[in-house]
C-alpha cells in the first residue's frame, strides 16, 4: 500500500516538475510588465526536442552524448530517495542522504565531463565554475544535515536516520520540542536551492552572454533529445531542492493534506525564486563564494547550537 | 591656428618635414592639445599626412601637413592617442610608422584588385599572446550569441582573470569615406547617416556643419534649435536603451524590459519630426528639412514628458536596488591617465574625470546651452558610466522640452533652412566636432582645386573608445566583460567605416 502511494506521489512529482520552472518564468514576466511565455512552455519544448534530430560536434566522444542522460537519471534516482507528500520513500535506509548528495554529484560530474569533451573554451570555463561552486555547496549541505542528525539523536528519534525521517515533518516537531534554531536551516536550504539550480543571484538562466554563464554554457552544444534531458533534469533538480525545503517546514499531517501542503509549498518556492530573480541583480562571480560561505556559517552556527545544549 | 567655426585655406596649412610635424604634435599633446584626426591625403607625388589638433581651453584648432615618404618615426610611443591613426595610415597608404608598438591593419580591407581571399580576414591575423601552462586564451566572435554587429575579442586569461584583451574589428568595413568622396551631393547625406545607424543625427550634423563652414554660411537659430532637439532626442533614446541593457546584463529584468518599451517612445518622437525613428532625412546642409509648428510642439512636449517620467522611474528602480549598485561599483575601471593618453572621448572620458563635452567646448552656435551641463564622474567604472547616462537623461529631457516649447512659441518667425551655394569653395579645410550620444564625432573635409572633395575624414567616438574598453578589462574578471562592453556600448560600424 505504502509503495503504491509513494509511486503515485513520485509520478506526480515527475509530471509536475517542469511546471515549477513555468511558474518561475511567469512570476518574472509579471514583475517586468510582460505577459510571459505559457506556463506549460517547458513541456512543449521538451516534446519538440524529443522529436528532433541531434547535432553532435565532430570532436566529441560518447562522454559528451552520455552526459545529459546520466545527469537526468541521477536527478530522478536522487528524487526517489526523498519523502514525497508525506510518504516515506520505500528505498529509504540509514544514511541515504549521502547517496542522494553524491547522486547529484555524479550528475554534475557527467555534465562537467560532457562540457570538457567539447573542447570549447566557454564550456571549459563554465565547467570550472560549476566544479568550484559545487565543491563549495557540498559541505554546506552536509553541515545542515549534520545539524538535523544531531538534533534527531538528542531528541531520541528511534527510527533510522534517513531523508525520509529528517525531511518528513521532523523539523517542525523539533522546533516545538525546544529546538527553534533549526528554522535557520530554511535559509541554508534556500541558498543551496539557488546555487545548485544556477538561479540569480548566482547564475542567470536567461542570459545569452556565454562569458557570464555557469550552467547554461556547459550545455550549449547539446541539442535534440539530449537537450530535452538537460532541461528535464534541471526541472527535476529544482523540484528535489524545493522538496527538501518544504520537507523542513511542513509538519506531520494526513497524507492528502500533506500532499496538498507540499504542492502549495512547491508553488510558493517557485514564486519565491521568481521574486528573488526579479528584485535583485546577479552577484559578481567572485562574491558567490561569500554567499555560499554565509549559508555555511549559518549551518555551522545551527550545528553548534544543537551540540552545546 | 584657426577658429574652429571657420575654414582654412589648404595653402595656409603649413607643409613641414615629418620630423617637425612629429615634434610639433608631441609638444602640443604634452600641453594638453588633443589629436582630432591624423590621416593621409592624396598629393601629386604620393601622399601627404594631415594632422588636426584641438585645444579646448582656447577653442583653437590647428592643422599641419607633411610628406611621410615610405616610412617615418612613429608618434605613438610619445603620443599614444595616435596609435590607431598610424595603423590606419599604414593600412591605407602603406606608410610605415617605425617603432609603432603594435603595427597591424585596423580593418583588414580587402584588396582593391584581385580576389578578396588573397588577404587574411581580421580574425586570422596575429594576436598578442601570453604564454604559460596555466594561461588560456578565449576567442569570442565575430559571430555572437546576441543579434549584434560582428567583432572579434581575444582574451588572455589566467583563471577567471583577464590579463589582456585584444579587440579586432573591421568586419563591417564599407569604405564610407571613399563612397562620400565619389557620391553625388544628394546621395552623400544618406551615406553619412548610415556611418553608425544609432547616431544618424550626430553624423548628419557633423557633415552638414563641415559643408556650412566650408561655404562660410551661418544657418538660422531656429535650425540650430531643431538640430539640438534632434541630437538630444537621439541621446535620450540611446541612453534609455543602454541603461536598460545594463540592467539586463546584471540580471535585473524589470528595468531591462521597461526601458525597451520607453526607448521606442523616444524614437517615435523623432519619427514625428521627420518620419524616421532614427532621424534620417531630418537634416540638410543649410539647416533642417522639417519644421515644428505650435500644434506639433504641444503634442510632442506632452509625449516627451510622459516618456521621460517613465524612463526616470524605471532607471530609479534600478539605481535604488543595492544588488545592482554592488554589481556595478568598481567593475571595469579606466584610469584617468589612460583615458587622457588614449584620447578617449565622450561619456567614456567624462566618467573617468576627463572634462570634455563638445556641446560646451565647441558649441555649434551662440545660443545658450540652457539645461545642458557637462556631467562628470571620477571613478571610471561601470557605475560611473551608468550614473553619467542617468544624469544626462535629465539634462537632455529638460533641454528637449525647452527647445520644443521655444519652437512652438516662435513658430513661423524664421525659416529653418537657408540656401547653400551650388558648389564648394576650392582648396579649403573645415572641421566639425559634434557631441553625439557616445561622444565627440569629428568630421574633416578638404576640397581640391575644382571644389570637389580632396579628402573626407570621419572619426566616430568608437574609433577612440574601443581601446578604453580593452583597458577596462585589464585584471578584471572575464565574466564582467559583457557588462563592461554594455557600459561603453560602442559602435562596430562607426569604427569600421
Amino acid at each position: 500500500m505504502n509503495l503504491w502511494r509513494y509511486l503515485a506521489e513520485f509520478a506526480l512529482a515527475l509530471v509536475l516538475a517542469p511546471l515549477s520552472l513555468g511558474i518561475v518564468n511567469r512570476v518574472k514576466a509579471k514583475f517586468s510588465g510582460r505577459h510571459g511565455k505559457p506556463l506549460l512552455q517547458l513541456y512543449y519544448d521538451i516534446a519538440k526536442l524529443l522529436r528532433k534530430g541531434e547535432v553532435v560536434g565532430k570532436g566529441t566522444t560518447w562522454v559528451f552524448s552520455a552526459g545529459p542522460a546520466i545527469a537526468m537519471t541521477s536527478a530522478v534516482v536522487a528524487l526517489s530517495l526523498l519523502p514525497l507528500g508525506g510518504v516515506a520513500s520505500p528505498f529509504a535506509f540509514q544514511g541515504d542522504f549521502i547517496l542522494c548528495a553524491y547522486l547529484l554529484g555524479m550528475g554534475r560530474f557527467a555534465t562537467i565531463l560532457a562540457a570538457l569533451d567539447t573542447g570549447s573554451p566557454f564550456e571549459g570555463m563554465g565547467a570550472s565554475r560549476e566544479a568550484l561552486f559545487g565543491a563549495l555547496a557540498e559541505p554546506v549541505l552536509f553541515l545542515a544535515l549534520l545539524a538535523l542528525i544531531t538534533t534527531a539523536e538528542s531528541l531520541g528519534v528511534e527510527k533510522e536516520l534517513s531523508l525520509s525521517t529528517l525531511f518528513n515533518g521532523f523539523s517542525p516537531q523539533a522546533w516545538l520540542s525546544g529546538r527553534p534554531e533549526l528554522i535557520m536551516l530554511i535559509f541554508v536550504m534556500g541558498v543551496l536551492l539557488l546555487v545548485e539550480n544556477c538561479r540569480i543571484p548566482v547564475d542567470d538562466p536567461n542570459t545569452h552572454l556565454e562569458l557570464t554563464m555557469i550552467h547554461e554554457v556547459m550545455v550549449l552544444d547539446h541539442s535534440g533529445p539530449n537537450l530535452a534531458f538537460v532541461l528535464y533534469g534541471s526541472a527535476v533538480k529544482l523540484w528535489l531542492f524545493a522538496s527538501l525545503l518544504t520537507g523542513l517546514v511542513i509538519p506531520v499531517m494526513p497524507v492528502w493534506a500533506h500532499t496538498l501542503c507540499s504542492l502549495l509549498g512547491m508553488f510558493l518556492a517557485a514564486c519565491a525564486v521568481g521574486v528573488i530573480e526579479s528584485v535583485m541583480a546577479r552577484l559578481r562571480m567572485h562574491v558567490v563564494p561569500a554567499l555560499v560561505g554565509l549559508a555555511g556559517s549559518v549551518a555551522a552556527f545551527v550545528l553548534i547550537l544543537t551540540l552545546v545544549r | 591656428m584657426f577658429n574652429y567655426r571657420e575654414s582654412v585655406a589648404w595653402a595656409d596649412v603649413p607643409l613641414m618635414s615629418m620630423n617637425d610635424l612629429r615634434s610639433a604634435v608631441v609638444e602640443r599633446c604634452r600641453k594638453g592639445w588633443r589629436m582630432l584626426a591624423f590621416f593621409g591625403v592624396p598629393a601629386s607625388d604620393g601622399v601627404e599626412t594631415v594632422c588636426v589638433l584641438a585645444d579646448a581651453s582656447a577653442r583653437l584648432l590647428d592643422a599641419m601637413r607633411a610628406k611621410p615618404g615610405r616610412e617615418y618615426p612613429s608618434l605613438t610611443p610619445q603620443c599614444p592617442q595616435a596609435h590607431l591613426f598610424e595603423r590606419e595610415l599604414f593600412e591605407l597608404w602603406g606608410v610605415k610608422p617605425q617603432g609603432h608598438p603594435w603595427l597591424k591593419p585596423v580593418r583588414f580591407r580587402p584588396p582593391a584588385q584581385g580576389p578578396r581571399s588573397s588577404r587574411p580576414g581580421p580574425a586570422q591575423a596575429d594576436y598578442y599572446r601570453v604564454d604559460g601552462a596555466e594561461v588560456h586564451e578565449v576567442a569570442v566572435g565575430p559571430v555572437h550569441a546576441g543579434v549584434i554587429e560582428p567583432g572579434h575579442f581575444r582574451f588572455q586569461c589566467y583563471g577567471e582573470n583577464v590579463m589582456h584583451l585584444e579587440i579586432q574589428l573591421g568586419f563591417q568595413h564599407r569604405d564610407v569615406e571613399r563612397l562620400i568622396l565619389d557620391a553625388p551631393a544628394t546621395r552623400a547625406l544618406p551615406l553619412v547617416e548610415n556611418i553608425a545607424g544609432d547616431t544618424a543625427i550626430g553624423h548628419a550634423t557633423a557633415y552638414c556643419t563641415v559643408l556650412e563652414r566650408l561655404a562660410g554660411i551661418r544657418i538660422t537659430d531656429r535650425a540650430h534649435i531643431l538640430r539640438r532637439l534632434a541630437l538630444e532626442l537621439e541621446r535620450l533614446a540611446n541612453h534609455t536603451r543602454d541603461l536598460g541593457a545594463i540592467g539586463g546584463d546584471t540580471g535585473f529584468l524589470p528595468t531591462s524590459a521597461w526601458n525597451g518599451r520607453i526607448t521606442g517612445d523616444f524614437l517615435n518622437l523623432t519619427a514625428e519630426l521627420c518620419g524616421s525613428r532614427f532621424g534620417r532625412n531630418l537634416l540638410c546642409p543649410g539647416g533642417v528639412k522639417w519644421d515644428v509648428d505650435a500644434a506639433l510642439s504641444q503634442a510632442l512636449v506632452k509625449r516627451l514628458r510622459a516618456a521621460f517620467r517613465d524612463a526616470r522611474g524605471s532607471v530609479d528602480v534600478m539605481l535604488e536596488t543595492s544588488s545592482v549598485l554592488a554589481r556595478l561599483t568598481g567593475t571595469g575601471k579606466v584610469a584617468f591617465e589612460d583615458a587622457r593618453s588614449l584620447g578617449l572621448v565622450g561619456m567614456a572620458a567624462r566618467s573617468c574625470g576627463v572634462s570634455m563635452d563638445a556641446r560646451m567646448d565647441w558649441p555649434l552656435c551662440d545660443l545658450d546651452n540652457g539645461s545642458l551641463h557637462k556631467r562628470m564622474r571620477t571613478t571610471g567604472d561601470v557605475l560611473a558610466r551608468t550614473l553619467l547616462r542617468s544624469d544626462e537623461l535629465n539634462d537632455s529631457a529638460a533641454s528637449a522640452e525647452n527647445d520644443l516649447l521655444q519652437l512652438g512659441f516662435s513658430s513661423g518667425e524664421e525659416p529653418c533652412r537657408v540656401a547653400m551655394p551650388a558648389s564648394m569653395p576650392p582648396d579649403r579645410l573645415a572641421v566639425a566636432q559634434v557631441e553625439g550620444w557616445r561622444g565627440e564625432i569629428c568630421h574633416v573635409g578638404i576640397t581640391g582645386n575644382n571644389g570637389q572633395w580632396l579628402a573626407y575624414k570621419v572619426v566616430d567616438p568608437s574609433f577612440h573608445n574601443w581601446s578604453g574598453l580593452a583597458m577596462a578589462l585589464r585584471n578584471e574578471q572575464i565574466s564582467d566583460f559583457p557588462l563592461c562592453n554594455k557600459s561603453f556600448n560602442l559602435s562596430y560600424c562607426g569604427h569600421d567605416l
